[in-house]
């Protein structure tokens, strides 16, 4: 390799081409399971870079000097010195280096919407394909996994505060991640048997298994953060309580979405109608799929028709999950076009390639069951596309007259979620939106309570999963500064 | 995990349990419940509380082996533990002094309904209770009820204890002779709406408690959705109890048999050999302890 052009301005690069050379480099696909074969199957679909295609694939970079993947990193992930330690082969110090600014990597490089951060700052992707960099942020992270070396990064001395946290997902870990590393003790509470939050209970196995969720809470574990679980803030404990009875220094609120919402439409209470997170909880936390050795009941999928009404991300798993669970037929039915739907690119794709139907411009308007209240059909309305709404997107308007019947024995509403009032309503002096959401200052996550920060998507709304890490991240540097009594940050 | 502490057959299929669980205990009153894992592959339940020992750190529940995560439950004994219990859920029941407070319960739904009673006596209601089972040996509670009521009633299906009829021949004759209040009713759906039927011809306020099926228990799911004046309000957050006359019965009775074939296969498996479903039970707690001590000894550095 040394007898090739070297990089001439960059002399500490292990990256041995040029940049005309790098830019030729056509981008590798990742491998996957086939889609007639991972239709039916819950089995993960992308299989991952081997090592001679991850280092193929880090070639590519250019090493820009100021990188627009980082800039466009919501926890602003050192990729390109990343990149640089797999050109290097130590795979162990870049899962080091993408652990300092991201505790779950092995998660986000599987579930991250990229084309629209890191890699929609790749210069490469201006004239042709950018970096595959979550592919490479997941190869490190498997790597470590597979090796058994950890690239834990070491903390720093103890400081005897105390912050517990609230809700073990994205936001959750990530918060803790940083704070153990910053010296705190940190207590994760979560109103589930299992860790993870949406990770678990949400992104389903065939994205994201669940071995690796474990694997990455297993290494928070090992850097001192304790969890408990099957406790419901609000309910079990107080915020109050926690921070005048339990001895908490600070507290970070990151419980996530919250209530399924429905259509309110006739016919919603039916046998076979789910929300998506009702549908997708039974499913994953639950293992429904492999009932009868896991107890949990599902209402059966296999071999009859299944509609899923929505666009987003939770609409694809719901869909993709149906089909695995032998759908005769499984659609999405959309109220607005494809250009509007909110899912991944990727998602859609790998959707389509599986065989799910896609059904756009259709409202649902009444459900339809027989005697013994088990759903036969949806009835709909075909839609227009209208005037823009508050999102810019172009709203559906009904089309008089155009009702049709379709038949289907389940559907899954994956129509967004309302704020939980659980902790709100119990939390004097809390302050939260208009929508019930935590108010939280933008800068600083801090709410109205002394001590108390809050952040992901009990603030936002329904976000992703590096949003909601983004926050925790954020977070942590309040807490740390709250904790230090650098600033009065109410 | 959380230690079973006592195990005590009630009745029938019926089974007492005392569980260590010290927040849910502190934090617990009249009317909630909690919802229960048994191992890594159960399914969760939710079951109400019938009392508490905030000094213990104990919760009681009341348990009819109904279904297989019940029937395994109340194979189990003092010393076995369960993986998970989260709680307390639901809303508490509504206290105050209505005058003349009659609690009508079925079957294990006496067990719920006994904090209640108590709360209500407390509160200075008149109580009169009516206890129903289909026959004597599934007639629960009967002795707390009492100390707790000002007069209490005992109905069965078949007339082996008791008065012979339904608790609503009973509550109907109390209404003739007294002016009734308020009504709580907890127990099977036929029978929770039969009171609310008979109660709302004279508009007498009638509170019952819905046995739902539930997943998560805080309102993440709306699997516990029941049609209250025709809109959906979720049993666990909005409820367990809600107001007997806005309830669409019917529905909740349809969502309660969705799984009932699944439900049908898992007792099948569980019954084909039922200790060997029991060991492995305890086996994984074993297991499961023993690791969980090592995952939270384990330093790094």
């Amino acid at each position: 390799m040394s007898e090739t052009t070297p990089a001439k301005t960059k002399p500490k690069s292990n990256n041995p081409l040029a940049n005309k050379e790098r830019i030729k480099l056509p981008r590798q696909r990742v491998p996957e399971q086939d889609a007639g074969a991972r239709a039916r199957n819950f089995q993960e679909v992308n299989l991952g870079f081997p090592i001679d295609q991850a280092r193929q694939e880090s070639l590519r970079c250019i090493e820009c000097p100021n990188p627009g993947c980082i800039e466009k990193c919501p926890v602003s992930v050192n990729v390109k010195g990343v990149i640089d330690l797999i050109l290097a082969g130590d795979f162990a110090a870049a899962a080091a280096m993408v652990r300092v600014d991201n505790a779950l990597p092995a998660i986000t490089g599987r579930v991250c919407p990229v084309e629209d951060q890191c890699e929609s700052g790749c210069v490469l992707g201006k004239k042709g394909e950018p970096v595959g960099i979550a592919y490479l942020e997941r190869f490190v992270a498997d790597w470590e996994r597979s090796s058994g070396h950890f690239g834990i990064p070491k903390s720093a001395p103890s400081t005897g505060k105390k912050v517990g946290i609230i809700g073990s997902g994205p936001a959750g870990l990530a918060c803790a991640g940083d704070l153990i590393q910053m010296g705190h003790k940190v207590h994760v509470f979560e109103a589930l048997h299992e860790l993870g939050g949406v990770l678990v209970y949400g992104i389903p196995e065939f994205r994201l298994p669940k071995d690796i969720v474990k694997h990455e809470i297993d290494v928070l574990r090992r850097r001192g953060v304790e969890f408990e679980t099957n406790v419901v803030v609000g309910k079990t404990v107080t915020v109050d309580e926690l921070m005048q009875d339990e001895g908490f220094d600070a507290l970070f609120i990151a419980t996530g979405a919250g209530l399924p919402r429905f259509l309110n439409i006739p016919g919603e209470h039916f046998n076979g109608i789910y929300s998506s997170n009702e549908f997708l909880t039974r499913v994953n936390l639950m293992r429904a799929y492999r009932f009868p050795e896991y107890d949990e009941p599902l209402y059966p999928c296999k071999d009859r028709d299944v509609i899923v009404v929505g666009g987003g991300n939770t609409a694809m798993d719901a869909v993709r999950s149906a089909l695995r669970l032998g759908a005769k037929s499984a659609s999405i039915y959309y109220r607005r076009t494809e250009a509007e739907m909110p899912a991944r690119v990727e998602e859609v794709h790998h959707a389509k390639d599986e065989g799910v139907h896609f059904v756009m411009l259709v409202n649902p308007v009444e459900f339809l069951a027989d005697e013994k209240g088990n759903l036969t059909a949806v009835k709909c309305i075909r839609q227009q596309l209208g005037e823009p709404d508050d999102s810019g997107r172009r709203s559906p308007v009904a089309t008089p007259g155009s009702e049709f019947v379709v038949p289907c024995s389940v559907a899954i509403i994956a129509a967004g979620t309302t704020a939980n009032p659980l902790i709100q309503s119990t939390t004097p002096g809390l302050a939260t939106t208009k929508r019930g959401y935590i108010s939280a200052k933008e800068d600083t996550l801090a709410t109205s309570k002394p001590g108390v920060f809050a952040g992901g998507d009990i603030v936002t709304g329904g976000a992703t999963v590096i949003l909601a890490m983004g926050a925790g991240r954020k977070a942590a540097k309040s807490i740390d500064a709250y904790l230090n009594g650098l600033a009065v940050l109410n | 995990m959380y230690d079973i502490v006592e195990a005590r057959p009630l009745a029938r299929n019926i089974k007492l349990f005392v569980i260590k669980a010290p927040r849910i205990a502190r934090k617990q009153k009249p009317g909630q419940f909690v919802i229960v894992r048994l191992d890594d592959c159960g399914e969760r339940i939710p079951l109400t509380i019938a009392d508490a020992d905030p000094e213990a750190g104990t919760v009681t529940i009341v348990v009819q082996a109904i279904g297989k995560t019940t029937m395994l439950l109340c194979m189990l004994q003092a010393g076995d533990k369960i993986l998970d219990i989260v709680g307390p859920l639901g809303k508490p029941s509504e206290i105050e002094n209505f005058g003349t407070a009659v609690v009508v319960s079925g079957s294990v739904g006496t067990a719920m309904a006994y904090p209640t009673a108590r709360e209500l006596k407390r509160a200075g209601n008149n109580v009169i209770s009516i206890v129903g089972a289909r026959s004597k040996d599934l007639m629960v509670l009967e002795d707390e009820v009492r100390a707790v009521s000002n007069e209490t009633y005992v109905v069965t299906d078949d007339g082996s204890y008791g008065h012979k009829g339904l608790v609503t021949d009973k509550l109907k004759e109390i209404m003739a002779t007294q002016k009734v209040d308020y009504v709580l009713a907890v127990g099977p759906v036929p029978m929770m709406r039969a009171v609310a039927n008979l109660t709302a011809l004279e508009k007498i306020k009638t509170v019952v408690s819905l046995n739902a099926i539930m997943v998560d228990g805080t309102g993440m799911c709306g699997g516990c959705r029941v049609l209250v004046d025709n809109k959906s309000e979720f049993a666990c957050v909005d409820g367990p109890e809600f107001d007997a006359t806005r309830v669409n019965f019917e529905v909740l009775m349809q969502r309660n048999n969705m799984y009932r074939e699944q439900e049908r296969q898992s007792i099948e498996r569980l019954q084909s050999d039922p200790q060997a479903e029991v060991d492995r039970l305890r086996r994984k707690h074993h297991k499961l302890g023993r690791e969980l001590e090592e995952a939270t000894g384990v330093t790094c550095e």
